[in-house]
């Protein structure tokens, strides 16, 4: 397939994955679109439930379609389309093409199997290599993710390692046949704070030496705040908001942004100051509201909210900004493309 | 103050290991009188009996508690002790310098129902065939032994491996072989023994084959539950992240999860299946004589001959409750070891 060097690694269009339960349909990503190019990080934030793990695994072809779940949309990797590949073909894009990294490194990693296992059959498989060569690149592998005495590790059992180590582990896993596309689904939610910052230290700094492109799926703002070059905020299946992330956490446009924002708590607060939080509870995703999906849990929300689901559109509160509302908090007012804001529909 | 410490901790050992062997001997030679008296009933003397082997045990725990300093698990160790004694007899049993066990022709010129007598050539007697009760019992031991590991064998690696596809695989490959093992389940196993005895002709692989059937359905609703757990687990969907196949992910994924779980319910069927394979063989549909298992052994004590000779069914009797009381223990220990919820895999 020909692509263009210069153009975007990874190109996800209009993307839907249904999954039809007995109790309904459940659109769990509904019309999601985004690109990355290499070198480039993109995050996925949004509450849990939000269809962003979904989407990863989505993004992947990791979901097993059936007449249980339906996946719609195209998902072009380097202009080839992920979802129209035989299951052959599309496993010999993981591990060499696409990565992922997991939630949880406490189990996903099979506990009978020794570290170093992990490693060797993974390359052995993909690049054909060796023993003795998958241990030489095994212990590469884990000097590059910052696990000191690499060929002990090697023989250890994944329960004799730290959780912190055993994340490093399994980042090692997932990039063993350098991938060109790092897909990391929270990868830090299990560990302790200070262990979550040099793990996405690391990420960013793979991404950057290997001119990797990623994906870092996230509930946590500030994980993504720092290390990310755009966002995207998801919420019931949706992106709500897309941008740049340093004007997207500053002058965020879309409410639910905002009061994802102001929901964290911060050090500086007086004690006991009653933590903010979004009243409400994210919609039932078999009977989603028929206008926009946070209406119901909105400040601003109208009529016009209620009836009608707002698009992803451009906005001009600064370059590739896109939001979905219809009324956004654009910082320069004038230019905002429907009516003045209606003050009844404000403050609880 | 801290140098006499070590020394009475050893005086303490060394007492109670002095103890222990006191009562290990009083016990033994409780057991021996009783065993051998004519002065009390019957009755008397097994109580007596059993009180001597438990006064042993007790005494055999003090007296390694003593040597070792730790407490060590006697009931167990002397299960595992039988076990490789009989194991080992019954493996080496045609090189061991035993008596006549299967020629009933030969077994006209011995006596019959020769008393045992730990001296003589037939130390625990002869049947009514003049043939060696010892050595029956060895070679019934080499047959129940064989036909119960068959038995489990086949029982595990077919019904580990079903449970497992049809664990991984769920849709309707889970649904047909979950009929078909509920189905099996619910026949009454004697009935389906008795009704496979009288298809197949009595040799030992058919007979394993009829006892393997018995194993098969829990097998299989074991693997099957625990793949279904371990298939959930992430690691599963990550090394499917990384491109393994079905195949490999159920061979190296699943497979080493599974296998433990399995092998401990595995040791447990050896024991259930010997008692299955006797209870055949005493109704006569199992392996037939003059080929010794225990449960045709157990089976010559009918009709009178047990009140008379009690040796003829006390012998195989025991052998077949130490047996399987040792593979118990054995099968306790391996789960409780290799229990998932328990080891924190």
């Amino acid at each position: 397939m020909m692509t263009p060097s210069d153009g975007p690694l990874l190109v996800v269009d209009d993307l839907h994955t249904v999954f039809h339960t007995p109790r309904g349909e459940v659109r769990a990503v509904d019309g999601v679109s985004f690109q990355v190019a290499a070198g480039e990080t993109l995050g996925l934030v949004g509450e849990s439930g939000s269809g962003k793990s979904v989407l990863g695994r989505t993004v992947m072809g990791l979901i097993a379609t059936g007449p249980a779940t339906t996946v719609s949309g195209q998902v072009l990797l380097d202009g080839r389309d992920v979802h129209a590949l035989k299951p052959g073909q599309r496993r010999q894009l993981w591990g060499p093409e696409i990565g992922m990294v997991f939630q949880d490194p406490m189990t996903s990693l099979n506990p009978v199997k020794r570290v170093g296992t992990h490693l060797t059959e993974t390359l052995r498989r993909h690049l054909h290599c060796s023993r003795k060569e998958a241990t030489e690149r095994a212990v590469d592998l884990l000097n590059q993710v910052g696990i000191p005495e690499p060929v002990r590790r090697l023989t250890q059992y994944p329960h004799e390692l730290s959780g912190g180590m055993r994340q490093r582990v399994v980042i090692a896993t997932a990039l063993a046949c350098d991938p060109r596309l790092l897909i990391a689904d929270e990868p830090t939610t299990a560990l302790d704070v200070t262990v979550q910052k040099q793990i996405l230290d690391l990420l960013a700094s793979l991404v950057s030496e290997r001119t990797m492109a990623m994906i870092l799926i996230s509930h946590d703002l500030g994980a993504v705040a720092g290390r990310t070059d755009r966002v995207q905020v998801m919420y019931a299946g949706r992106t709500v908001e897309a941008g740049p992330t340093r004007t997207v956490f500053d002058s965020p446009d879309h409410p639910y942004t905002d009061a994802l924002l102001a929901s964290i708590p911060q050090l500086s607060d007086q004690p006991h100051t009653v933590l903010r939080t979004i009243e409400g509870n994210p919609p039932d995703m078999t009977r989603p509201p028929r206008g926009c999906r946070f209406g119901p849990r909105c400040g601003r929300a109208d009529d016009t909210c209620t009836d009608l689901m707002p698009a992803l559109v451009a906005v001009p509160d600064g370059p590739a900004r896109q939001v979905a509302c219809h009324h956004p908090l654009l910082s320069i007012e004038s230019l905002e493309p429907n009516a003045p804001l209606t003050e009844a529909g404000h403050g609880r | 103050m801290l140098a006499p410490e070590p020394v009475r901790r050893r005086d303490g050992r060394t007492s109670l290991a002095l103890a222990g062997a006191a009562i290990l001997v009083a016990g033994l030679g409780l057991a021996g009188w009783a065993f051998t008296t004519d002065v009390v009933v019957t009755f008397v003397r097994m109580v007596l009996l059993a009180a001597g082997i438990l006064l042993a045990i007790t005494g055999l725990g003090r007296l390694f508690r003593g040597l070792l300093g730790r407490k060590v698990d006697v009931v167990f160790w002397l299960g595992m002790a039988w076990l490789v004694l009989v194991l080992g007899a019954a493996l080496c049993a045609p090189l061991l310098p035993l008596g006549n066990h299967d020629d009933s022709v030969a077994g006209l010129t011995e006596p019959i129902f020769a008393r045992p007598d730990l001296g003589s050539s037939h130390p625990f007697g002869t049947n009514n065939y003049g043939l060696d009760v010892l050595s029956r019992a060895v070679y019934g031991a080499r047959t129940s032994i064989l036909v119960a590991l068959l038995a489990v064998l086949i029982g595990t690696v077919v019904g580990g491996l079903v449970g497992m596809v049809s664990g991984f695989v769920r849709g309707t490959t889970d649904r047909v072989v979950g009929i078909l093992s509920n189905a099996l389940l619910a026949v009454p196993p004697l009935i389906l023994l008795i009704a496979l005895g009288s298809v197949l002709e009595p040799s030992v692989r058919s007979i394993a084959f009829a006892l393997s059937l018995l194993t098969i359905p829990s097998m299989v609703r074991l693997a099957r539950a625990n793949t279904i757990t371990v298939a959930e687990r992430e690691f599963v969907l990550a090394a499917r992240a990384l491109g393994a196949g079905r195949v490999r992910l159920l061979r190296r994924e699943v497979l080493p999860n599974v296998v433990l779980p399995v092998l401990s319910l595995a040791v447990v069927m050896i024991s259930v299946l010997v008692v299955a394979e006797a209870s055949l063989s005493f109704l006569g549909i199992g392996i037939e004589q003059p080929e010794p298992t225990w449960g045709n052994m157990i089976a010559e004590g009918q009709s009178g001959v047990m009140e008379k000779h009690p040796f003829i069914v006390v012998v195989p009797g025991v052998c077949l409750f130490l047996t399987v009381f040792s593979f118990n223990l054995l099968g306790e220990k391996a789960q409780k070891r290799w229990d998932p919820r328990s080891a924190k895999l």
